[in-house]
């Protein structure tokens, strides 16, 4: 007797083509772009036409008698959040300019893009159209708070859907229906993510006027974009570090607002702040940051090197460092050239990440607090085996089985981190590259976590086209798990999923 | 609208789910995870936690609800869960009750335990299994304000004795209009002189006993009447009032109860009935009272089982018509398959009465009649609208729409409309209307 396939798929391909189909709305916006700057259109059109066709295509085979099933949704979130990557690096290809010409590249900066990595392949900032460079910062904002959010949002059909799809799409915590309706909960929260995005966008353009000529509107777009979403793209070479240093520290409040939690945002803007400034995930993640930042100024100030003065020390410490745990990847300088005290500091960072339903990406403070407090109550229990101590955050009790995924996702992401990381040592000694433990750490740290640039050659103002290609695509597949917590992929790949 | 339903057993579950769609619904069950479990199923915001608690209340936004449905399995969890509701805003409350106790003390004191609207599970119940066996020739039975009016369709079929008959020789009843009929798909509103053809359809609107009388002129063959053994297995309250309910209709029913003070206490209240003390299940007893030669068996016990056990008893003694009571809505269909006529499950019967409800205090009840072609609504009358202080003949040559006026209530009485008859405010008008007007009627209204 044969196994059947026990999961919905159908369900789940409707609903990525219900996605896909709906991709040529964001593609407009780089087409006006090359409309108004005289560039070629054709890379944008070509996407739109393969969005559609495959929406079409994939739609056809839904049966409406199918469920969206727990099971569904995790391949309807793998599936969604690979393909549009697929669809985002067409006009790369089809623009046809340096190194994202070739699939595999342009794989990686959509890819790094959708995840709001940040990594990208690009050597000469240069050499591409206007639209093809905000197409990159476009991808990020979708890509910022979840696609699926977005489709939660946006697609009626999906209704409660809805609610196992976020569920699946971050594995952090359950969905917190705002409102009774789930899409007017998405509603709710992108219309946060779209104000703050605006709010962005004036007061770089307006701090442009004021001091700095080469922050014009386009760029205050471009980067507004992907400092809400904590994504890290920037049209400049120089990353932020190309503007005036006010507009530099304009940049870190949006940063760690884009990962502070969107409900905790959404309660503060109606009238409960004290929701948000009570919470204990928002105390040990800004705690986490001010730490690393004021470690990573004094390790500046004791080396004579770097030569900046007092404010630019202390503005590149907070900023890097707020670029780094908020999984961003902004740059305002070289830290390859800081000194190694300084340089680990951010790489511990990178494990950090920001808070629990916002845009950022890594662990995440919330499990780290949760690991931290349940490790402390296991010191106590040493002593007092009798004692009954439930583990709270915010006055609130964490479930005991939480507190197991929370062990169990640290464990995976810990191994498989470590497995990439000895994945990218052995393919470059393959390729006859000479890549540092560190460097390899850190690379493996930035695209498996969504935080953007590394060490060595693939520090902030580097590329990630030095390592082989065969590296790249594992980098590609990795950034995908990474961005939506592991587990939506992992359990494709077991029998169960597919018979039981 | 804001809904908040208290319960989220089958019977909450059930209206949440037919409001989701439309409305915001905010379920609160007091088991956690069945509150999480919900989340992913239904649209809708779940709360955990005790639905009677003015905190859990005040969670919920009940300040500002619309509506508030206990529907929980404890009647008087729901009662406070309504009271406790008026005390923090002035939503319509709706409660769902078993005790028929509860539903007489409220019938008698306007808005007692703050409920606005009582649903008794077990009336509700017997009420559906008498429309069942009372009207088997009818196409569509569905009841209006209250229950106090029926409205139902009819086939007149070979042989009937209206056929060949005009609207006033067959309409021969006081409390009953005929609001339209069907004749190949097209819609013909009846005048004293039309004819009743084979093959019409016919909808009459008028009290449950007049409709039941006209079925015995429309189908005399499939329309139980007096001669007709019916009987009732159980003496459980959905049995009681099964029996009390067919004692009105003028059938002479006979009730079988396994306790002796019970069957004494039922056989006190119930002058038309036959009480037996027996327990049903002995096939020897069946057989010695002839059982077999029933017409009609209503199984009403306590235990899905036991009704499941005597259900096939009596379909196996040869009964016509089986119909029994399960308490599991995951049953209903098993019972069907094996060969129960009609399964009847109170939860289902609960939720849909609430639902309907709901539907009727936002627009109106409403049956859909021959694929939309009419419907049949409720109104209620306000003070000032164009159809109050006319006679209704005035209304009817007034308006080109087409539709006619089925029943009137006044103060939870029915009024039999005439030509004469002045509408007030306050009424209910129970009238079919072709759909594409539904709009201007309820504009009047």
């Amino acid at each position: 007797m044969s196994t059947s396939i026990r999961v919905g798929w159908r369900a789940s391909v409707g609903l990525t083509g219900d996605v896909l189909a709906a991709l040529p709305v964001p593609l407009a916006f780089p087409l006006l772009l090359a409309f108004y700057y005289g560039e070629s259109p054709v890379p944008f059109l070509a996407a739109i036409a393969v969005s559609l066709a495959l929406g079409a295509a994939f739609r056809s085979t839904r049966d409406p008698a199918e469920d969206l099933g727990p099971r569904e949704a995790f391949l309807a979130v793998a599936l969604i959040w690979f393909l549009v990557a697929a669809v985002g690096a067409i006009p790369f290809v089809v623009a046809g300019v340096g190194t994202v010409a070739h699939p595999v590249n342009a794989m990686f900066e959509s890819m790094s893009g959708l995840t709001t990595t940040g990594a990208t392949v690009l050597r000469d900032f240069s050499v591409h159209s206007r639209s093809v460079m905000m197409w990159r910062q476009v991808i990020q904002w979708l890509g910022g708070l979840g696609i699926l959010i977005l489709a939660t949002a946006v697609l009626s059909e999906i209704g409660v859907g809805g609610a196992q799809l976020m569920e699946s799409e971050s594995q952090t915590q359950d969905v917190n229906k705002l409102t009774p309706k789930i899409s007017r909960t998405a509603q709710l929260i992108w219309g946060i993510y779209f104000g703050l995005t605006g709010l962005a966008i004036a007061v770089y353009f307006l701090l442009g006027l004021a001091v700095d000529p080469q922050m014009d509107l386009y760029n205050a777009v471009a980067h507004a974009f992907t400092s809400v979403a904590t994504a890290g793209f920037s049209p400049e070479p120089l990353s932020v570090g190309a503007f005036h240093p006010l507009i530099q520290w304009a940049v870190v409040p949006f940063m760690v607002i884009g990962s502070t939690s969107f409900v905790l945002i959404y309660f503060a803007i109606n009238g409960e702040p004290m929701r948000l400034l009570r919470n204990e995930e928002f105390h040990f993640y800004l705690g986490a940051m001010g730490t690393l930042a004021s470690i990573v100024a004094v390790s500046l100030f004791l080396d004579p090197s770097t030569g900046f003065g007092a404010e630019a020390t202390v503005r590149h410490a907070v900023f890097n460092v707020a670029s780094i745990v908020t999984t961003t990847g902004y740059a305002s300088t070289d830290y390859v050239l800081w000194a190694p005290a300084a340089k680990h500091m951010l790489f511990m960072g990178m494990f950090v990440g920001g808070m629990v339903g916002s845009t950022t990406c890594s662990i995440k403070s919330l499990r780290w607090l949760v690991a931290l407090k349940s490790f402390r109550r296991n010191l106590y229990t040493a002593i007092h085996p009798e004692s009954v101590r439930p583990v709270r955050i915010s006055g609130k009790s964490i479930e005991e089985g939480a507190i197991r995924d929370i062990y169990a996702y640290l464990l995976l992401s810990i191994v498989i981190f470590f497995l990439l990381a000895v994945v990218i040592v052995v393919d470059a000694e393959r390729a006859g590259l000479r890549v540092s433990e560190f460097e390899a750490l850190g690379a493996a740290a930035t695209t498996f976590l969504n935080i953007g640039p590394a060490f060595g050659d693939a520090g902030p103002y580097g590329t990630f086209a030095t390592f082989p290609l065969s590296t790249r695509a594992v980098m590609v597949v990795l950034m995908w798990i990474g961005r939506i917590e592991i587990i939506p992929v992992l359990v494709l790949f077991t029998k169960a999923f597919w018979t039981s | 609208m804001y809904v908040v339903v208290i319960g989220a057993g089958e019977v909450g579950t059930s209206i949440a789910a037919s409001l989701a769609s439309d409305h915001e619904v905010v379920v609160v069950d007091v088991d956690p995870d069945r509150a999480e479990q919900l989340k992913y199923e239904l649209d809708v915001l779940t709360i955990a936690g005790d639905g009677t608690s003015s905190e859990i209340q005040s969670a919920a936004e009940v300040d500002r609800a619309d509506m508030v449905i206990a529907c929980t399995d404890d009647d008087q969890t729901n009662l406070v869960a309504c009271g406790t509701a008026k005390t923090l805003g002035d939503g319509f409350t709706i409660a769902r009750v078993k005790s028929t106790d509860f539903l007489r003390t409220w019938e008698g004191g306007e808005g007692a335990f703050g409920v606005d609207f009582m649903v008794c599970t077990d009336l509700l119940t017997a009420e559906n299994i008498v429309r069942v066996i009372g009207l088997p020739a009818a196409v569509d039975v569905d009841p209006f304000a209250g229950g106090l009016v029926q409205m139902a369709e009819f086939e007149i079929a070979e042989g009937s004795p209206v056929a060949g008959q005009t609207v006033s020789e067959a309409d021969r009843f006081e409390s009953l209009t005929f609001v339209g009929l069907f004749r190949n798909g097209d819609m013909i509103i009846p005048r004293g002189d039309t004819d009743i053809a084979v093959g019409d359809r016919a909808v009459v609107i008028g009290s449950p006993e007049s409709v039941q009388s006209f079925a015995t002129d429309v189908a005399p063959e499939a329309t139980p009447d007096r001669a007709d053994e019916i009987v009732v297995v159980g003496g459980s309250e959905i049995g009681y009032q099964t029996a009390r309910l067919l004692e009105e209709r003028d059938f002479r029913p006979r009730l079988i109860e396994q306790d002796a003070d019970r069957a004494r206490w039922l056989a006190e209240n119930l002058p038309d009935t036959v009480v037996m003390e027996h327990d049903a299940t002995d096939t020897e007893f069946l057989a010695r009272e002839h059982v077999d030669e029933a017409d009609i068996v209503v199984t009403a016990l306590r235990s899905d089982e036991k009704n499941l056990l005597i259900s096939v008893l009596a379909k196996r003694l040869g009964v016509d018509r089986v119909i029994a009571v399960v308490d599991s809505p995951d049953y209903v269909t098993v019972f069907e398959e094996i060969g129960i006529d009609i399964a009847v499950n109170p939860r289902t019967v609960t939720a849909e009465e609430i639902t309907r409800f709901t539907y009727e205090s936002v627009a109106e009840n409403i049956a859909v009649l021959e694929n939309d072609q009419a419907e049949v609504l409720e109104l209620e009358l306000t003070e000032g609208c164009g159809l109050v202080g006319r006679p209704i003949s005035e209304i009817v040559a007034d308006s080109d729409v087409r539709f006619v006026i089925g029943a009137i209530t006044r103060d939870h009485r029915l009024v039999t409309p005439r030509g004469g008859t002045v509408l007030q405010a306050g009424d209910h008008v129970i009238l079919l209307v072709e759909s594409d007007s539904v709009s201007d009627i309820a504009s009047m209204a």
